[in-house]
């Protein structure tokens, strides 16, 4: 029998039950487009976590004082101006050093407000991070020196509270104190759940006095390049250590953060992969089942042909065809329904779905496999039956 | 398959055939000697159970038997594989049964083209085949119909129109008209006769209607898994004649 043969017999097979094709298959949608989708949802949230992390900047250390990590108690923090200052001698390039004092304000201006988060820091800000000016200027030496009331606004803040009003040069009220705004940043989103367009940068030593703390939260250090990170970040913590003997100080390089979030996200997929895989191994015995039905109904058929000159491999082909065909066209249409819906997810949630090639492939190659897997016993079954029982078969 | 024009189109000694029933061996068929020659016209008859489906079913290469040899066309069939005897059915015999089976979904050309898919015949040749068998069998009108919209005599036509396609020596034809009324039985019989003198093919027929098996010229009757009497070929080379007193009218 002809390849092109068995599969016209196949689909003529499936046609001749539609109802039956199509629910049987629905498993096969099902499995395939829930893998599609999730692993599209999961890299795409991976996606999104690792491009927040490069967006900070480059070769960025953050250094806080406690330990850090998941669960850690929040350390109040000992470190203060005197501190950077000694930091900034460790690391030798005063200007690849910033600071960093946060707290969460209402900030004002006449009748509109915004709850934002302060950030003191200083002129070497721009240096670490990548925060481009939309209007305006960055904090200046001079305006952290001499304790200047003036902000540079984060854009939604801006947005918030002046419209379309171009803020620089007017002036907003922070806790009762008035500041004058320099600058404006341009979006650039969020990174964890930091808000960073919701933020307005001041002087690090106005901060202090403002919030009346000495205190900072932390440093921020720029390397030189990828291969200066980890020395780098060796130096500044045993500096901070010996500083201060029996107190912890931690270090976290976005490469760290990359790894490790990259870690958990990667396991999380591939457990939103599995369980979706799952739905679609119960798809393949859905296959199975039917395709057992479907040798028993065609006793009569299988005995005809086996008279009429099939061999066993003919009738065995003919049915894993039937199967392998229901789970593919299935995988095809799971696929698709897959793309589409992560498409649309990506479109109209804040999840940014993305549709990755090995998913697809992935799902399609599972379902032709489940076919072959789940096909291969009614088929033999089929393929084995004597013609004599099978044409007397009712 | 060595198949020549001088073997016979059936030889079997000491034919038998049991089957194992819930642990008890039943003999249907006991030990049979018979030999048919390409182009007879023979008629198998006996009562239900008499073994002459067990019969036909052997000499079909449906099955196999517990015992004996049996030679399809010279060759002995015990030698062939599964796999080869599918093929020897394809080329060699065509089969009629009484309930058609006919493929319910499909067309009465697609339907008679079946044998042909089974010899990897591309399509077109399959339907041009499939066509002049359907115009022999005088339903060069109803290529396009399904069974179900055919009577049941042309669907048996269509059945004699599938075992003739593959052009095979002899037709094994089980009671082909048992689910006929008589004017399409006799139209299947007409065709059966038709087939035999015009064309030369044999045709094995297994019936308990006596007036269906006097269309054969030779007569077996089996009872109780044994040749009870054979009339003979033709031209009167067999013995064993021990008169028409076989229970004709049983069953």
């Amino acid at each position: 029998m002809r390849t092109a043969e068995a599969f016209r017999m196949a689909l003529e097979a499936l046609r001749a039950n539609r109802l039956r094709s199509a629910l049987t298959m629905l498993g096969v949608i099902i499995g395939v487009s829930a893998v599609v989708v999730l692993v599209a949802v999961g890299t795409g949230a991976k996606n999104a976590v690792e491009s927040e992390i490069a967006g900070l900047g480059s070769n960025i250390i953050l250094v806080v004082p406690g330990r850090l990590g998941v669960g850690a108690l929040p350390t109040q923090s000992r470190l203060d101006l005197a501190d950077v200052a000694y930091v900034r001698r460790v690391v030798g390039d005063p200007s690849k050093v910033t600071v960093s004092v946060n707290s969460g304000e209402t900030v004002r201006v006449g009748r509109r407000e915004a709850f934002v988060t302060v950030v003191g820091t200083d002129e070497n800000l721009p240096n670490i991070f990548d925060r481009p000016l939309r209007r305006g200027r960055h904090l200046g030496e001079t305006d952290v020196d001499t304790r200047r009331r003036v902000a540079v606004l984060g854009s939604e803040v801006a947005q918030t509270l002046f419209g379309d009003v171009d803020p620089v040069g007017r002036q907003l009220t922070v806790s009762g104190a008035r500041f004058r705004v320099v600058g404006v940043y341009e979006t650039v989103g969020a990174t964890f759940g930091v808000a960073r367009d919701q933020e307005i940068h001041v002087p690090v030593t106005t901060a202090q006095r403002l919030l009346g703390v000495t205190r900072i939260n932390g440093i921020a250090v720029g390397a030189s390049g990828p291969d200066q990170i980890e020395p780098l970040q060796r130096r500044v913590v045993d500096a901070l250590t010996e500083r201060y003997p029996g107190e912890r100080f931690s270090a976290v390089t976005q490469t760290q953060l990359l790894g490790t979030i990259g870690t958990v996200l990667g396991m999380l997929t591939g457990v939103l992969a599995a369980i979706a895989g799952i739905s679609l191994l119960v798809g393949g015995v859905g296959v199975s089942n039917i395709m057992l039905v479907s040798v028993r109904e065609r006793t009569r058929e299988i005995g005809l042909r086996k008279a009429l000159g099939a061999r066993q491999r003919d009738v065995l082909a003919q049915f894993l065809i039937e199967a392998v065909l229901l789970t593919t066209i299935g995988g095809v249409i799971g696929i698709l329904l897959g793309v589409g819906g992560s498409l649309l997810i990506a479109a109209l949630s804040p999840v940014p779905a993305a549709v990755t090639w090995w998913s697809v492939a992935l799902a399609f190659g599972v379902s032709a496999a489940v076919g072959v897997f789940f096909g291969v016993a009614p088929a033999r079954r089929a393929g084995r039956l004597d013609p004599v029982i099978a044409l007397r078969a009712e | 398959m060595t198949s020549s024009a001088t073997s016979s189109a059936f030889e079997a000694v000491g034919l038998a055939r049991s089957y194992r029933l819930e642990g008890v061996s039943v003999d249907a068929l006991r030990g049979v000697d018979l030999r048919i020659e390409p182009g007879e016209f023979v008629a198998i008859v006996g009562p239900s159970g008499s073994g002459k489906s067990t019969l036909m079913h052997l000499l079909g290469c449906l099955d196999r038997p517990t015992s004996g040899s049996l030679r399809v066309n010279g060759v002995d069939v015990s030698t062939l594989s599964d796999t080869r005897l599918a093929e020897l059915r394809n080329q060699a015999i065509g089969f009629v049964f009484q309930s058609f089976h006919l493929l319910a979904r499909t067309s009465a050309l697609d339907n008679v083209a079946l044998p042909l898919v089974y010899r990897g015949m591309p399509r077109a040749e399959r339907r041009r085949r499939a066509h002049q068998a359907l115009e022999s069998v005088g339903l060069g009108n109803r290529l396009g119909h399904r069974p179900s919209q055919m009577s049941g005599g042309e669907q048996q036509r269509v059945a004699i129109a599938r075992a003739l396609v593959g052009d095979p020596r002899v037709v094994l034809a089980d009671e082909p008209t048992g689910n006929l009324d008589t004017r399409n039985g006799a139209e299947v019989m007409a065709i059966l006769d038709r087939l035999n003198a015009e064309r030369g093919v044999g045709i094995v027929l297994v019936t308990h209607d006596s007036e269906v098996a006097a269309h054969a010229r030779r007569q077996i009757h089996v009872r109780d898994g044994l040749i009870e009497y054979d009339s003979g070929t033709a031209d009167g080379a067999t013995g064993r004649d021990e008169g028409r007193t076989g229970p004709v009218e049983a069953g």
